[in-house]
C-alpha cells in the first residue's frame, strides 16, 4: 500500500518486511502505512502473521528484510538504538503481561519514571488521571492478580498510554477475555482512538474493526492481500481469499 | 494423640538403647556431662568463627551466584565465551566435593607462594566454600530467572526499558520470589558445611571439639558441637518451611483466579 498522500509522512511505514522463523517464512514482503490519527485493523487467519507483524513494528523481533519507518526514520537500521525507538510506541498484548509484583499504579508509572525520567509525582498524577479515564481509579493500589481480565487489560492500555506514545500497537487484546468483558476494553480503545491516537490493531473482532478502523488490512500468505475502508474490505472484498476468510468468520459468529 | 504417640516412641527408643549391653560404655564416652561442661566454652568460641564464615560466605555466595546466573542469561555471540566459562565453572564446582575444594584452596593455594596472597585459613576456607556454594546458588537463580515468562521481558522491553532495567526491575524481583525457598534450603546446608573448614586446622567448633577429644579420649565434645550446629540450623529450617508453605499457598490461590 504505497498510496501515501503527500504532505506530512506516515507515522508508521512498513516496507517489504520479510520475517522467517527457521524455514517458516511468515512475512513475505508486507507493506503497510499508517497516517497520524488513523486506526488500522489487521485481520487474517490464525498463524497468518499478525502478531509477528506487530512484533516487527515494535522491534521485539528483528526483520530479515525490508524496513520499518517510524516518523520517517528507518528503525530497522542496525545502528539505531532499539530501546530509544521502543519508547515512542505503546504495545498491548493479548495476555495483558502486567507485572505481577508491582501494583497497578507502579505498573503504569514504571516506564514514565525509569525510561522517560519524569518525576515520581508527575508520573503518579498522570497515572491517576489515566486510571480514572479507564474507570479504575480506585484500583491504583491493587495488585494485578486481584483484577478481572478486563480490568487487567484496561490497566495494560493505561500502562502503554502512560509513555505518551506516538503509536499504539494492540495485539488481539480481547481474545483472552470472557465475552462479557470484551465490551469494557473495546470502549476504552474506542475512546483512545477518538482522542486522536494512531493505532494499529490485530483483531478478530470484525464488528469492532468496522466501527473504529479507518483501514482494514487482510494479511494472508505473508502479504497484505487486500486493504481499504472497512465497509469495502469487510463488506465487499475483491479477493476470493478475503471472501473465504470472512465467510469462515461469519460461520463462527464473529461478525 | 500425635503428642502421645511421639512421646511413646521416644520412651520405647530410650528403653531399647539404654538396655543395650554396650550402653554404659557409650554413655561414658559420648554423653559424659563432665566432659561436655569442660569443652563447652572452647566449642562455643569455635562456633563464633563458624558463624563469621557463615555470614561473610553467605553474602558472597549470594552476590557471586546472582552474578553468574545473570551472566549466563546474556544472549548474543559476543557473550558466548563468557557463557561457556560460567557453564564450566558451575559444572566444575558442583561436581567436586567441598572437602576437596577446601584442601586444594586451603593447602594448594598458599603452596604456590604468590606474593601478597592470603594465607589465613579463615579467608581460604571461606573462599573454598564460596566457590562451591556459588555454583549451586547460580543454578538456583538461573532456574528462577527462566521461570519468569518471556512475555514479561517482552512487555518490559516494549516499554523502552533496556535489558539491564528489564532484568533488575521486572525479571529478578519475580525470580527471587520463586527461588527464596530453595535459597533458604541451601543456607541450611551451608550452616553445617561451614564446620568443614576445620580441616584447614583453624579452630572452629569442630576443631575445638577435636582438640578436647584428643586430650580426654572422650567423644562427648563431638556430640556437643553437633547439638550446637543443630540449634543453629533449626530456626532457618523452620523459616525455610514457612516460606515454602507461603509460596505454595500463593501459587495455589493464583492458579484459582
Ligand atoms: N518466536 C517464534 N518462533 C518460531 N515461530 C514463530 C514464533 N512466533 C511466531 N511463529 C510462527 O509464525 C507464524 C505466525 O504467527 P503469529 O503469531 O504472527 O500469527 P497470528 O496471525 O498472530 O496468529 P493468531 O491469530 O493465532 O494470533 C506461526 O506459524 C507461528 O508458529
Ligand atoms: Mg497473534
Amino acid at each position: 500500500m504505497n498510496d501515501t498522500p503527500p504532505g506530512a509522512g506516515p507515522v508508521l511505514d512498513v516496507r517489504g518486511v520479510v520475517k522467517a522463523f527457521g524455514s517458516n517464512v511468515v512475512l513475505r514482503g508486507v507493506d503497510l502505512s499508517v497516517e497520524e490519527h488513523r486506526v488500522v485493523a489487521l485481520i487474517g487467519g490464525s498463524g497468518s502473521g499478525k502478531s509477528t507483524m506487530l512484533r516487527c513494528a515494535s522491534l521485539l523481533e528483528t526483520v530479515d528484510d525490508g524496513q520499518v519507518l517510524l516518523d520517517g526514520e528507518d528503525v530497522t537500521d542496525p545502528r539505531v538504538d532499539a530501546d530509544r525507538v521502543r519508547r515512542r510506541m505503546g504495545v498491548v498484548f493479548q495476555a495483558y503481561n502486567l507485572f505481577p509484583h508491582l501494583s497497578v499504579l507502579e505498573n503504569v508509572t514504571l516506564a514514565p519514571t525509569v525510561v522517560h525520567g519524569r518525576s515520581a509525582a508527575e508520573a503518579r498524577e498522570e497515572a491517576h488521571a489515566l486510571l480514572a479515564r479507564i474507570g479504575l481509579a480506585e484500583k491504583a493500589t491493587e495488585y494485578p492478580d486481584r483484577l478481572s481480565g478486563g480490568q487487567q487489560q484496561r490497566v495494560a492500555i493505561a500502562r502503554a498510554l502512560a509513555v505518551r506514545p506516538r503509536l499504539l500497537l494492540l495485539d488481539e487484546i480481547t481474545s483472552a477475555l470472557d465475552p462479557e468483558l470484551v465490551g469494557e476494553v473495546l470502549r476504552v480503545v474506542r475512546e483512545v482512538a477518538a482522542g486522536g491516537m494512531t493505532i494499529v490493531m490485530a483483531t478478530h473482532e470484525m464488528g469492532f474493526a468496522k466501527q473504529v478502523a479507518d483501514t482494514v488490512c487482510f494479511l494472508d500468505g505473508g502479504v497484505v492481500l487486500e486493504h481499504g475502508p472497512p465497509a469495502q474490505v469487510l463488506g465487499d472484498p475483491v479477493q476470493p481469499r478475503t471472501r473465504q476468510f470472512l465467510a469462515r468468520v461469519i460461520d463462527a459468529g464473529r461478525l | 494423640m500425635a503428642l502421645a504417640s511421639t512421646l511413646a516412641f521416644f520412651v520405647v527408643a530410650y528403653l531399647v538403647v539404654t538396655s543395650a549391653p554396650g550402653w554404659p560404655r557409650v554413655q561414658a564416652t559420648f554423653f559424659s556431662l563432665d566432659v561436655a561442661r569442660r569443652s563447652f566454652p572452647q566449642i562455643l568460641t569455635g562456633l563464633w568463627l563458624n558463624l563469621q564464615v557463615l555470614v561473610v560466605g553467605g553474602l558472597l555466595v549470594l552476590a557471586l551466584g546472582l552474578l553468574l546466573a545473570v551472566l549466563r542469561t546474556l544472549r548474543g555471540p559476543a557473550f558466548a565465551p563468557l557463557r561457556l566459562l560460567v557453564t564450566v565453572y558451575v559444572d566444575l564446582f558442583r561436581g567436586v566435593p567441598l572437602i576437596i575444594v577446601l584442601y586444594l584452596v586451603g593447602f594448594g593455594f598458599p603452596a604456590l607462594g604468590l606474593q601478597g596472597a592470603p594465607t589465613s585459613p579463615f579467608v581460604l576456607g571461606t573462599t573454598a566454600i564460596v566457590l562451591t556454594y556459588s555454583a549451586y546458588v547460580a543454578e538456583v537463580f538461573r532456574a528462577g530467572i527462566e521461570s519468569v515468562h518471556p512475555s514479561q521481558r517482552a512487555a518490559a522491553r516494549s516499554l523502552g526499558l533496556t535489558h539491564r532495567q528489564s532484568m533488575r526491575i521486572v525479571v529478578l524481583p519475580q525470580a527471587l520470589r520463586t527461588v527464596t525457598p530453595a535459597l533458604l534450603n541451601d543456607f541450611v546446608a551451608l550452616q553445617k558445611d561451614v564446620g568443614l573448614i576445620s580441616v584447614l586446622s583453624v579452630v572452629d567448633a569442630v576443631r575445638a571439639a577435636q582438640i578436647v577429644v584428643g586430650q580426654t579420649f572422650n567423644f562427648t565434645p563431638y556430640v556437643v558441637a553437633g547439638l550446637l550446629f543443630v540449634l543453629l540450623a533449626v530456626p532457618s529450617a523452620r523459616i525455610a518451611d514457612a516460606v515454602s508453605a507461603r509460596a505454595r499457598r500463593r501459587q495455589q490461590s493464583g492458579s484459582l483466579l
